[in-house]
């Protein structure tokens, strides 16, 4: 699903490069990312969302070569193969639970929303037991629920990756844990990748396999 | 459309600031059109009125005030004159005198005491009911009759002029005897009388119980208490009476519609001496002045709305601007989504649009409703 070498980046400010010589991840796996504050990992998401260019280096996502993409290619196919989910769920105030999850198709370009999207967003967040709170406004959401709108958001697209940049870090212990479940579930269920990165080291047993970027920078 | 969806979402959840916003907008842009539209039609009103009006006799003194009162009804009060002043005119033979009495108000409304040559004069159609006929009754104007609900069968009550004056003018009750047709002038704003009822308010008139009376055995009996009468009846009409001289009784201008312009030409001839207490106007030129300066005072307050609606269109552009960077971590989301510049841009562009949108909406809905009922607000406007 991703295929990295060689890998560098550096911000046009300067003070922080990344470089990884050599990182992949396969299709239906679930991978987490840790490491410590600052290392570079969320950079490594933007990469392979393609909100980034890699300054030199190699990037196949779902088999695209990244670096070859224009500004317009990389957002067709971010809408198209990647879903997001934040640790601040990045809902929108204004729309209900159910817009928000049909919200990528409001934005995203080349995506059209027509019945079946519809359709797959209800069966998600009934999938996800949100299906009575709908028609709420994320203010009117708990946290828990909150992070089951934005996991809908991230798979109504039918993704081939998720990335997760610490979702489960605003949520209680007893949450984190279910949400992660659903999160995994749901991308069994969609045949979704997923990347994630996390401080929490409770929830690692549960990743197919972990990445340590403090380890994957040494070998830099 | 999603951009539109979007945009009318937001403004939906924000409701409070887009009124306030569009509300201001419609205010910013209705304004100017409305005080052009309330000017043009009190230009044409007055104008209209004045050139209809060939001269108005009235005390010397503010000839502004003289026409406003005497043409429009408005408050302007000139100094009366007496009815010896009309009769000097019709004995000339040179112009038909039309009195108008324009002292008394009812319900908001200027009650005109006047002749029935006024109504030929003006063209004023009887719409319901019939024309005036004898002491104590009244027409309505068309715009009176509405806003109060009243016709023909109903009555009004002259309002009175000093409430602790026992020796005051009293309130007359008028008997309705018919509606005028609307005509969109002041005229729609008018209670029409006799001058002669006019004169029974004014107290210079009345009618009482007998002062004496015999009883059965033929002895004449003083009565204890004289009655007098607030209404005019069929059964009380005959014991109305004027006291003192009728030249003396006053009026609040005459209208004068002389018998072809040599006529006009003299009659303002005798009253030229600026020692005479009487004058002849003639409106047209008075109005003409009063249009000019209401269009330089007009000139000014357009460039201030300019001004006013600069700084408001400014600060509406300010809080647009900073309701957008509000939202720029949900921006900062759709691009992560796979929204481009021209989508966010989309976005930015349908929320203005949906504003400007409502605010052209709002400010037709109030230019048109100005101008619906633009003869109306004039007619009020000049009857002030």
């Amino acid at each position: 699903m991703i295929e990295a070498s060689g890998l560098r980046f550096a911000y046009p400010r300067g003070g922080f490069t990344l470089s990884v010589p050599t990182f992949s991840v396969a299709k239906g796996e679930r991978v987490g990312v840790i490491g410590p504050s600052g290392t570079g990992k969320t950079t490594l998401l933007n990469l392979v969302a393609g909100l980034s260019q890699p300054d030199a280096g190699a990037l196949k996502v779902a088999g695209t070569d990244m670096t070859a993409l224009s500004d317009a290619g990389r957002r067709a196919f971010r809408a198209r193969n990647i879903g997001f989910v934040f640790q601040n769920f990045a809902l929108v105030d204004y729309l209900n639970a159910l817009e928000n999850i049909l919200y990528p198709y409001r934005v995203g370009l080349g995506l059209r929303l027509d019945r079946a999207a519809r359709d797959r967003a209800a069966a998600l967040a009934a999938s996800c037991g949100i299906a009575d709170r709908l028609k709420s406004h994320p203010g009117a959401l708990s946290g828990g629920e909150q992070q089951r709108v934005a996991i809908c958001r991230a798979l109504v697209t039918q993704p081939a990756l998720i990335l997760a940049d610490e979702a489960t870090g605003n949520l209680d212990p007893e949450t984190k844990d279910v949400i992660l479940d659903l999160l995994f579930a749901r991308a069994r269920e969609f045949d979704a990748t997923v990347l994630a990165v996390t401080h929490d080291h409770d929830l690692l047993p549960r990743f197919d396999r972990v990445i340590d970027f403090a380890t994957l920078r040494q070998a830099a | 459309m999603n951009a539109l969806f979007l945009a009318f979402a937001h403004l939906r959840w924000t409701w409070a600031r887009s009124l306030v916003l569009v509300l201001v907008g419609a205010v910013i842009l209705a304004v100017p059109m409305v005080t052009q539209t309330l000017l043009r039609g009190s230009e044409d009103a007055l104008t209209r009125r004045a050139e209809a009006t060939p001269l108005v006799l009235g005390a010397r003194g503010s000839q502004l005030d003289l026409v406003m009162n005497a043409v429009y009804f408005s408050e302007d009060r000139a100094q009366p004159v007496t009815r010896a002043a009309e009769d000097a005119v019709w004995d000339s033979g040179l112009a038909l005198p039309i009195p108008l009495h324009t002292a008394f108000q009812t319900n908001g409304a200027r009650i005109v005491g006047t002749s029935l040559d006024y109504f030929d004069f003006r063209g004023l159609q009887i719409a319901s009911g019939r024309q005036l006929a004898i002491l104590g009754e009244a027409v309505l104007g068309a715009a009176v009759a509405d806003r109060l609900g009243l016709g023909p069968g109903d009555t009004v009550v002259s309002a009175p002029e000093n409430l602790f004056d026992l020796d005051g003018v009293y309130p007359l009750e008028l008997q309705i005897t018919g509606v005028l047709a609307p005509t969109g002038t002041p005229d729609d704003e008018a209670v029409f009388t006799d001058v002669k009822t006019a004169w029974v308010i004014a107290g210079i008139g009345h009618g009482h119980d007998d002062v004496v009376t015999a009883d059965a055995d033929g002895n004449i009996v003083a009565n204890a208490a004289i009655t007098e009468f607030q209404r005019i009846t069929p059964e009380n009409i005959d014991s109305f009476h004027f006291h003192g001289d009728a030249g003396d009784y006053p009026l609040s201008a005459v209208l004068i519609v002389p018998n072809d312009t040599r006529s006009a030409t003299i009659l303002r001839g005798r009253y030229l001496d600026p020692e005479n207490p009487l004058q002849i106007t003639v409106p047209d030129d008075v109005v003409a002045g009063l249009v000019d300066r209401i269009f330089r005072i007009a000139a000014l307050l357009d460039a201030v709305t300019v001004i006013i609606g600069v700084a408001a269109m400014g600060a509406i552009a300010l809080s647009l601007y900073l309701a957008w960077a509000l939202r720029s971590p949900e921006m900062q989301t759709a691009r992560r989504l796979g929204a481009g510049r021209f989508v966010i841009l989309q976005l930015a562009l349908a929320e203005i649009v949906l504003f400007l949108a409502g605010t052209v909406v709002l400010a037709a809905a109030l230019v048109f409703a100005v101008t619906s009922n633009g003869d109306r607000l004039v007619a009020w406007i000049l009857a002030l």
